[in-house]
C-alpha cells in the first residue's frame, strides 16, 4: 500500500524562479495529482488604463512581461489600430515582424539555457545564453533598449532600421544560426538530455485539444495552429508553416522550439529581403470608439489582447490573456503520473512567465 | 558514449577562445548611438510649451511656465524618449548613461535666466 502526501511546490524554488505554488498529491514518489494557486505577483496592470491614456498604455503594455515586451506593446497596438481603423505602413509591418521574430529567439534561446540549467548541464546553459546576448545587442543597437524597447505605438514604429543595420543583421543571424546548429546537436542527440526529456510528460493531441493549449507547447502534441497565420503584421507575405511534432513529450517540445529558432532566422531573413521602402508611421487622429479581439503568437503561444474605447482619450477596458495561463490545465495533466523529480522539468517545458499571467 | 563527446568541439573551441562577457567595469562599455539612458534639457532654448510634460507618460517631468521651470523626477523616469521626440525646440537630449543610483529620491530642477540675469552676469565677467 502505497502512503499519500502532499508536498507544496513553490512559490520559491531553486529551479523556477517564478512565483507558482502547486500541492502536490504523492503516492509514494509518484503525483498523483496538482493543484495549483496564482495570484502571487498581480500588478493591476489592466486597471492602470483607467489612468493613462491610450497612448501612454503602450508603455504599460510593454511592461507585461519582460521577455515578449515587444510582442505585448504590439499586440496592444494592433488592437487599437484595427478599433479606430488605422492602416500602418508597409514598412512598418516588416519592421513588426523582424522585432517580433528577433523577441521569439532570443525567448526560445533563454528557455534552453533554462531548460539545461534545470538538468545540471551549465556549460550548455552558458552557451545559449551566450547566443541569446548577440540578439540583445541587435535589439539595443536598433531600438535603443536591452529588455524594454519603446518602438511601438499607436499607428506605426518609432524607429527604423537603416539597409546598413539589416544587413548587419542578416550577417549576425547567419554566424548565430551557425553556432545554435552545434548546441542543438547536443540539445537533440545528448544521452543525458535524451535521458531527462524522452518519454516524461506526455500530452495527447486530444488532451491538448480539450485543455486549450496555445504555443509549442500544442504544436509539439501535434496541433498544427500557429496565430502568426491569422496575419497580422507582414506575416501574410511570410512563407511559413507552422512546426509541428507527434510525439506529445518534453523532448519533442524541445525540439520544436529550436526548430521555431532556425523558422525565426529564415523569417527574419525573408522580411530583410522584402521590406518595402517608406514611412514607418502614419498619424493618427481622434480618439477610439469600439473594441476588438486581437490575436498575437508570442514565443509561448497565443495572447489575446481585448481593448474597448468610449470614445475619450481612456479606454473602458483592457484585458490580456496570456499563453502561459491557457498552458496551465495541460501542464497539470503532464504532472499527473510523472515522478517527484521530474515536476520542475515538466513545469518547465511550457515556459511558463508567471508574471505575465498575472500581470 | 558517444553521446557525451557531442559538446567536445564547443568545450575545446572555448579553452582557445577569448572570454565572451566583457571586464566590467574595469573596462568601459560602449554603447550603441541609440541606447536610451538618462535625459537631459538645454534649459536655455527651453520655450515652457509643457510639450514634454503632457507626453510623458509617467508624469517625471514638470514645467512650471510663470516660474520659467523645468524639473524632471529622474527616478520616475522609464526612459520612453517621449518627451525628447516630441519637444518642438529640439533642446531635450538622452544620454547613454542612467542617473547614478542614489539613496534618496531627487528631482532635478533647472531654471532659466532671465535677460537682466544674462546682462548682469556678463557685466560680472
Ligand atoms: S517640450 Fe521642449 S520646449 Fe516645451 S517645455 Fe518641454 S523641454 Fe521646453
Ligand atoms: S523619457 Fe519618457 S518617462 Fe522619461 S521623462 Fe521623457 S517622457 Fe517621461
Amino acid at each position: 500500500m502505497s502512503v499519500r502526501s502532499i508536498v507544496p511546490f513553490g512559490p520559491q524554488h531553486p529551479v523556477l524562479p517564478e512565483p507558482i505554488h502547486l500541492d502536490l498529491v504523492l503516492e509514494d514518489e509518484k503525483v498523483v495529482e496538482a493543484v495549483p494557486s496564482i495570484g502571487f505577483v498581480h500588478r493591476g496592470l489592466e486597471k492602470l488604463v483607467e489612468k493613462k491614456d491610450y497612448q501612454q498604455y503602450v508603455y504599460v503594455a510593454e511592461r507585461i512581461c519582460g521577455i515578449c515586451s515587444f510582442m505585448h506593446g504590439m499586440g496592444y497596438c494592433e488592437a487599437v489600430e484595427h478599433v479606430m481603423n488605422v492602416e500602418i505602413p508597409p514598412r512598418a509591418k516588416y519592421l513588426r515582424t523582424i522585432w517580433c521574430e528577433m523577441s521569439r529567439i532570443h525567448s526560445h534561446l533563454l528557455w534552453l539555457g533554462l531548460l539545461a540549467d534545470a538538468f545540471g548541464f551549465e556549460s550548455l546553459f552558458m552557451q545559449s545564453w551566450r547566443l541569446r546576448e548577440k540578439i540583445l545587442d541587435m535589439f539595443e543597437v536598433s531600438t535603443g533598449g536591452r529588455v524594454i524597447f519603446s518602438v511601438n505605438m499607436i499607428g506605426g514604429q518609432r524607429r527604423d532600421m537603416d539597409a546598413q543595420m539589416l544587413s548587419m543583421f542578416s550577417k549576425v543571424l547567419d554566424d548565430m544560426e551557425r553556432e545554435l546548429r552545434e548546441i542543438s546537436k547536443t540539445f537533440l542527440n545528448d544521452y543525458a538530455v535524451q535521458s531527462r526529456l524522452k518519454d516524461v510528460g506526455f500530452l495527447t493531441k486530444e488532451q491538448a485539444h480539450e485543455l486549450g493549449a496555445v504555443g509549442p507547447f500544442m504544436r509539439a502534441s501535434g496541433i498544427a495552429l500557429d496565430s502568426r497565420k491569422l496575419g497580422y503584421a507582414a506575416y501574410p507575405d511570410i512563407d511559413f508553416e507552422p512546426i509541428t511534432s507527434q510525439v506529445g513529450d518534453s523532448y519533442a517540445r524541445c525540439d520544436v522550439r529550436i526548430r521555431e529558432i532556425f523558422q525565426s532566422f529564415d523569417i527574419i531573413r525573408q522580411a530583410i529581403a522584402k521590406i518595402p521602402e517608406g514611412e514607418v508611421a502614419v498619424p493618427v487622429k481622434g480618439m477610439p470608439s469600439g473594441e476588438h479581439f486581437m490575436r498575437v503568437e508570442q514565443p509561448r503561444g497565443e495572447a489575446i489582447y481585448y481593448v474597448k474605447g468610449n470614445g475619450t482619450k481612456f479606454l473602458d477596458r483592457v484585458r490580456v490573456r496570456t499563453p502561459t495561463f491557457a498552458n496551465l490545465p495541460g501542464m497539470l495533466e503532464t504532472l499527473k503520473g510523472c515522478q517527484l523529480a521530474d515536476v520542475p522539468i515538466l513545469i518547465l517545458t511550457i515556459d511558463p512567465c508567471i508574471s505575465c499571467t498575472e500581470r | 558514449m558517444s553521446g557525451i563527446m557531442k559538446f567536445t568541439g564547443t568545450v575545446l573551441k572555448n579553452l582557445i577562445h577569448k572570454p565572451v562577457t566583457e571586464n566590467y567595469p574595469q573596462a568601459e562599455r560602449e554603447y550603441p548611438e541609440r541606447t536610451r539612458g538618462k535625459v537631459s534639457i538645454d534649459i536655455s532654448q527651453c520655450v515652457f510649451c509643457t510639450l514634454c510634460a503632457k507626453k510623458c507618460p509617467t508624469g517625471a517631468i514638470t514645467v512650471d511656465r510663470a516660474a520659467q521651470t523645468w524639473t524632471i523626477d529622474p527616478f520616475g523616469c522609464i526612459q520612453c524618449r517621449c518627451c525628447v521626440d516630441h519637444c518642438p525646440r529640439k533642446c531635450l537630449s538622452m544620454e547613454q548613461h542612467y542617473t547614478s543610483p542614489s539613496e534618496e529620491k531627487t528631482v532635478e530642477t533647472y531654471t532659466k535666466q532671465t535677460t537682466e540675469e544674462k546682462q548682469e552676469e556678463k557685466e560680472h565677467a
